[in-house]
């Protein structure tokens, strides 16, 4: 490979990555929304009234790009209301209020697994959806022409600052791993798997070198230490540092024969085909300035932000944003009843000074940002053809390669709200896209 | 809820870098060249710096006020534009054209075109020609040196009558010329410090400076001694390190701020060994700044993913 990529020395932040993870006890209720993965929400399947265990079926999937939910605690659903997220979009949301048992549904047992078809339903029924925050489902990735698939690259890159529950997941659930890679290697024929992982995560490193020689037999598995550059873990950033390869813009990995998997969602994987028990429970950090006891902790899905930090000895000062994810693309939200959702690989309370941006000023032309963004990109310049709203020159430009990773807005020496006019230009592309299929 | 919680697109952390910093980096750098300058030429040159600092910033300051404008003053690139202007300028210069000349590079220039990051072309730059121009009395002959105060030519001057300066003293910059341009070591500091704090890239004064060595090298019999007389002679240090490499008006990428240091090197050469004044650096800049939307367009960065496919 000729080139890496451009991108930013973002703080690594990372308190909490020589922790274990601490297990919370079930929160006095827990609200599961119906939509934590990309596709159609989910539909319930239980009433008001229904005593749950956990892993019992609580939605089914909504449509063909869409997942399961399940109980993450046993106890009483006790009502289903509408509820706001972070997206701006409302779901309808399963409250359990819980008995503090944690009993387990009886009829759980591991799938049988035989063929790619029994796989790939298994992977459907464990409610994976794309753990490293994308909650695209997993199922609907896996499910191409095996003869495709030339490389699976784990993603353990887990670029964003203070987050370490994917090293947590590379450290301590390495047999969860091991066993989805078996899975995956028999039914869908998987020849070269390559691991990615930043090069400040030591002890993952020594934990997916071992995987590695574990899991060789009738594969080429390789560990790829690369440096700690956010964003090391973009998607296609990850392909082309481990492959070389260029996914061209509007395709998909698989178009250049890669699938690329979050290390989180292959433990989660594993963890059903081998137990049964489907995606009830996230490993989360809790950490930023005004938590506490910085922490990685095990919850159920569910359980509100409030009760989290709760059990991270509360908040020492008034948080100025809380985030869902890492500071670079996590998402702000409103208020701390919102839940952890499947998705939900963090969350911070970032204090005024943490969360302090300097003022908004006028562009100076310096080409930070263009110099920076990993895909060769002008911000600046969608910036002036947004203002115009000349969708003919943003698309020209190529402002549907953007990832929004955010690395524009971090070095502009004037603040420019970068990602925002990328994420407003996108949207004004599309209803453009929108109005003009309906004249046709 | 009783707390608002703040909500915003992400990134929500920044790399703390401000163009008040960027400006401030540049103020450093430029500190020991105007040590140097106040050395060479006395307390005359320090007045002119003074005066054209102050000057720069209170128009800006006023100009704000008068149209209403949020102030800007604080972002220093008033400071700079004062303070590189007056390095560029002789140290007995009358002080009401450094005044005017003032006036013209943050007025005219700059605040009438939309103010910082909106102006075409260099400020600093285009006031020195506009001065150079309009008060022809201040454009080579006459420059005073520390030893004896009396005027005497500059290195160019020289040189374009056959006799070449002595190398130590283009180096220290022992000779007559404008006060921050002379002494190439502490602009060479400086130089390192912006390259240092990545406030500037190696592309465009490497591109500038090396073409106008190459270009007196082959125009000078393959003489290396001419050749290096004619990059620590005139302006080009100071131009090539600090005014060509504004940002606002010059390419934003590698390969485009390469295009735009050759082609200010050619320019530069073209006038001082084929035109009839001396010394071509300002002109040079003036006319790439003119270039450099369209040098931006021609050396996009190539879309990730879009194959030999170009927009």
């Amino acid at each position: 490979m000729a080139f890496s990529l451009h991108g930013v020395h973002v703080p690594h932040r990372k308190h909490t990555q020589d922790q274990s993870a601490a297990r919370m006890a079930p929160p006095k209720t827990v609200t599961i929304p119906m939509s934590m993965h990309i596709g159609a929400p989910a539909r319930p399947v239980v009433k008001v009234g229904d005593l749950v265990k956990v892993g019992t079926l609580i939605a089914e999937a909504g449509g063909v790009v869409s997942s399961p939910i399940y109980a993450s605690v046993s106890g009483k659903v006790t009502k289903i209301p509408d509820i706001l997220l972070s997206s701006g979009t409302t779901a309808p949301a399963v409250v359990i209020e819980s008995d503090g048992e944690m009993t387990p549904e009886e009829a759980l047992m591991p799938p049988v697994v035989n063929s790619r078809d029994s796989l790939l339903e298994a992977v459907r029924a464990s409610g994976v959806v794309g753990l490293g925050g994308a909650g695209f489902p997993t199922h609907v990735k896996l499910n191409v022409d095996p003869s495709r698939i030339e490389y699976l690259i784990i993603n353990g890159t887990e670029c964003e600052p203070y987050i370490t529950s994917d090293t947590y997941t590379m450290t301590e659930r390495r047999d969860d791993m091991a066993y989805a890679i078996e899975a995956l290697k028999t039914y869908l024929g998987i020849k070269n798997i390559i691991i990615g992982i930043e090069s400040n995560k030591k002890k993952a490193i020594k934990s997916m070198m071992q995987l590695m020689q574990e899991t060789a037999k009738n594969c080429t598995v390789s560990v790829k230490v690369f440096p700690s550059i956010y964003p090391q873990g973009g998607e296609k950033v990850l392909i082309y540092h481990a492959t070389g390869r260029v996914v061209p813009v509007g395709k998909l990995p698989i178009d250049v024969g890669c699938i690329v998997l979050n290390c989180t969602t292959l433990a989660a994987i594993g963890s059903y085909l081998k137990t049964g028990m489907p995606l009830v429970e996230k490993c989360v950090t809790v950490d930023g300035g005004a938590v506490k006891n910085a922490q990685n902790v095990i919850v159920p899905i569910g359980t509100s932000i409030a009760d989290l930090f709760d059990f991270c000895g509360g908040l020492t000062v008034e948080p100025a944003k809380v985030l869902y994810g890492g500071p670079m693309m996590g998402i702000a939200i409103p208020d701390m009843t919102l839940p952890v959702m499947k998705n939900t690989n963090a969350v911070l309370a970032l204090t005024q000074k943490e969360a302090a941006l300097p003022q908004t000023t006028a562009c100076i032309r310096c080409g930070s940002c263009t110099n920076t963004c990993p895909f060769g990109l002008a911000p600046a310049m969608f910036a002036k053809a947004y203002e115009k709203k000349d969708t003919v020159l943003l698309e020209e430009l190529g402002i549907n390669a953007c990832m929004e990773c955010g690395c524009c807005s971090f070095v502009c020496p004037a603040n420019r709200p970068l990602v925002q006019t990328n994420k407003l230009s996108k949207a004004l592309l599309r209803e453009e896209k929108a109005k003009e299929d309906k004249r046709v | 809820m009783n707390h608002q919680l703040k909500l915003s697109v992400s990134p929500h952390i920044h790399s703390g870098r401000s163009t008040a910093g960027i400006m401030r980096d540049v103020l450093i750098a430029l500190a020991p060249a105007t040590v140097a300058g106040v050395i060479i030429f006395g307390w005359r040159a320090l007045l002119v710096v003074a005066l054209c600092v102050a000057s720069s910033v209170g128009f800006e300051a006023l100009y704000n006020l008068i149209v209403k404008r949020e102030q800007t003053v604080g972002d220093l690139s008033a400071a700079v534009t004062g303070l590189l202007l007056a390095l560029n300028l002789p140290a007995n210069i009358p002080l009401w054209q450094c005044v005017v000349g003032s006036l013209f590079a943050v007025i005219i220039v700059k605040a009438l075109f939309g103010g910082i990051g909106c102006n075409v072309v260099n400020p600093a730059i285009t006031a020195r020609v506009f001065m150079l121009i309009a008060f022809g009395t201040m454009a080579t002959q006459a420059y005073p040196t520390i030893v004896d105060t009396v005027s005497s030519a500059t290195p160019l001057a020289q040189m374009a009558q056959g006799t070449t300066p002595a190398l130590t003293d283009l180096l220290l910059g022992l000779h007559g010329g404008a006060i921050g341009e002379t002494c190439a070591v502490a602009l060479l500091i400086g130089g390192a410090y912006l390259l240092i704090r990545r406030v500037i890239s190696w592309h465009l004064p490497v591109a500038f400076i090396g073409t106008t060595f190459l270009f007196s090298f082959l125009m000078g019999g393959m003489d290396v001694m001419h050749a290096l007389s004619m990059v620590l002679s005139g302006g080009l240090l100071i131009a090539a390190i600090f005014m060509a490499t504004d940002y606002v008006t010059s390419p934003s990428t590698a390969w485009g701020k390469i295009i735009f240091g050759l082609g200010a090197g050619l320019i530069t050469c073209m006038i001082r060994y084929f035109g009839t004044y001396p010394e071509g650096v300002s002109f040079a800049i003036l006319l790439m700044n003119i270039l450099t939307p369209y040098i931006d367009s021609w050396t996009k960065h190539k879309v990730f993913g879009r194959g030999g496919k170009r927009a």
